[in-house]
């Protein structure tokens, strides 16, 4: 078990020692999202916007054509709601050097409610044009996207989850190629899409469901934007039901993406989709919240059962 | 103290502000839509920062050393546009192309597609945080340029505006520097009452702007837009403090639509089509002849612009 969040704020600190391109912008979450290591190890590129994201992202709009890479901390909300804006018209539109972390994804938030739960950022962002997203599945997983996209020239949104999660163990911790789509777990009748974090729950949905006779493979998409249609075709092989499992609303993230891929190359799958069905969260422990919303192994495991019946 | 670029005459500012007056007018006439009285009101600042105080290249738009300018009123994309064509950013013809497919000119400057441009704008309220980060970029690295970023009034009322004034104060960045358009009225704003700026209510009625920038710790100058000892003193304003501990902010009082008899302080001019005789009147009342080209390019060879 590795929480994802140290593992961004220690990388993006090894990050930064070698590349003095890197800044880090936090809207006062550091101890929160972990961007106070690199405030401790690096403080004089650790640059405090205080409770203000809107500027936060124009601010390093600013920085990025000045020559510097720079990285945000906050909430996943405070970046895809409040400032959506400066994010399309001063990142997206212009294709800005521009790294958003964005912390406390999903529903597993900490007891704060669904207020601070945001199952939209992904269907939001996939409509940007030019934004790379990218959700890891782990926390090695994490620190090679980290890497990469401090690399990549370009905006580049990497969703993150708060909460210490088991290793996938299956990206090598100095590695993400772009685009990555990964076969898990080889199924042919079945096939469970993840994504983020999920996606470990889903194995656990797979072994459950091989204990009960079903074949299901497991195919983990970190990054949803840019993706070969080929690579998610190729994942899915022959599966006459293709059943989809995110953190996050079913309209327009993976399920969506998914589903408009499948539809449009005319496989013939069934897409089912696993999520929140157009329903907002609630303020509750993460076992809780899991079971409610679907998204526990059992559950997962059950959604697939119905969907075969 | 770095001097400013050249010495432009008056009498050379005010042709070309004339000039670029009626490329605005005309070319918004032209293509049947666009902004007319944000980009007349703010003309004087524009034509004196791209003539007379920016340390720019126009010949080589990507000079890292230049002076930065965000036009964060998008909407004025016109007004910038033949202030640059003017200054050589692109031949004065493809003025003509705003608006049109394919051009470079779009209704909002687009800095994808055009040389020059340092930031995108058209959402209003974002072009200072830009600005901020320019400067924050070139205090942290020890450079000299400066950050100019061209404000509407109206365009104040975003909140996202006072995050960067209060991040700016914090940085304490003297090399930030804040012009607001102050022409007293938006696109359709308050109803008239007594605090009126041409025919409706001025978009900070009964609230000074000058008062509020000071708490936040900014040093601040107002001035009359449209005169040219003003502004100059105005910008020398700013360039003593640019070096300094204190984000600046020029509040210029303006007039919109300033220069067409027919569109002064009147808020319907916010954009507009001229009518024909409209576009007459404006072509007599800017006093623009065949000959002004020639005219402006003698006058900046006597100002001594290298």
């Amino acid at each position: 078990m590795k929480a994802m969040r140290e593992v961004w704020g220690r990388t993006l600190t090894e990050v930064g020692q070698t590349d003095p391109r890197v800044v880090l912008l936090d809207g006062d979450l550091a101890n929160s999202t972990k961007a106070d290591i690199f405030a401790e190890g690096l403080p004089d590129r650790f640059l405090q916007l205080g409770i203000a994201e809107q500027n936060l992202v124009g601010t390093a709009a600013g920085l990025s054509t000045m020559g510097y890479v720079p990285w945000l901390s906050s909430f996943t909300v405070f970046f895809t709601h409040r400032a959506l804006d400066p994010i399309r018209m001063l990142v997206a539109q212009t294709g800005a050097n521009v790294k958003i972390a964005a912390a406390y994804s999903g529903l597993l938030t900490g007891l704060t409610g669904k207020t601070h739960q945001d199952v939209q950022d992904l269907a939001i962002m996939r409509a940007m044009p030019g934004m790379v997203v990218l959700a890891p599945g782990d926390a090695a997983e994490c620190a090679a996207m980290v890497r990469w996209a401090t690399d990549h020239d370009g905006p580049v949104y990497l969703r993150l989850a708060r909460d210490p999660a088991p290793e996938l163990g299956m990206v090598p911790a100095d590695d993400y190629t772009d685009g990555a789509v990964h076969v898990v777990r080889p199924g042919r009748r079945v096939v469970l899409v993840s994504t983020g974090v999920q996606t470990v729950r889903v194995l656990e949905a797979a072994d459950l469901l091989a204990a009960s006779g079903v074949d299901a493979g497991v195919v983990h998409v970190p990054c949803l934007k840019p993706l070969d249609d080929r690579r998610l075709l190729d994942a899915v092989g022959a599966a006459s039901l293709v059943v989809t499992v995110e953190e996050h609303t079913v309209l327009g993230g993976l399920g969506g993406l998914v589903a408009e891929v499948l539809g449009e190359h005319g496989t013939g799958a069934r897409v089912h989709r696993v999520g929140l069905r157009d329903v907002w969260g609630e303020s509750a422990p993460n076992d809780f919240l899991l079971d409610r919303y679907g998204l526990s192994g059992p559950r997962v495991a059950e959604a697939v059962r119905a969907a075969l019946a | 103290m770095p001097a400013k670029r050249t010495d432009v005459s008056h009498r050379t500012l005010r042709e070309l502000a004339d000039h670029g007056r009626w490329l605005a007018v005309s070319t918004v006439t032209q293509s049947k839509a666009g902004h007319i009285g944000g980009p007349l009101s703010a003309m004087d600042l524009l034509v004196t920062l791209f003539f007379d105080e920016l340390r720019i290249r126009p010949e080589e738009p990507d000079w890292p050393e230049r002076d930065r300018f965000i036009l964060s009123k998008g909407h004025s994309a016109i007004g910038l546009y033949a202030v640059m064509a003017l200054r050589g950013y692109f031949p004065v013809e493809e003025v003509a192309t705003f608006d049109k497919g394919d051009s470079r000119l779009q209704g909002h400057p687009d800095m994808t597609r055009l040389p020059g441009l340092d930031a995108s704008t058209g959402s209003l309220g974002q072009g200072l945080s830009v600005g901020l980060g320019m400067a924050l970029g070139a205090r942290l690295a020890g450079r000299d340029p400066r950050t100019w970023v061209l404000l509407g009034d109206g365009e104040v009322q975003e909140g996202m505006v006072w995050e960067a004034v209060h991040t700016a104060a914090r940085y304490r960045l003297g090399n930030l520097i804040a012009v607001v358009d102050c022409n007293g009225l938006q696109q359709y704003g308050w109803p008239a009452g007594t605090d009126d700026r041409g025919d409706r209510r001025d978009p900070w009625a009964g609230i000074a702007l000058g008062p509020v920038f000071d708490a936040f710790g900014w040093r601040v100058h107002e001035f009359d837009g449209h005169d040219y000892d003003a502004i100059g003193a105005a910008f020398a304003f700013a360039r003593d403090g640019a070096a300094g501990q204190r984000p600046t902010v020029l509040l210029a009082r303006t007039t919109k639509g300033r220069g067409l008899s027919f569109a002064e302080g009147r808020h319907v001019w916010h954009t507009g089509n001229a009518t024909p005789d409209q576009l007459a009147r404006a072509r007599t009342e800017l006093g623009i002849d065949d000959s002004i080209d020639d005219s402006i390019r003698e006058g900046i060879d006597d100002g001594g612009a290298a």
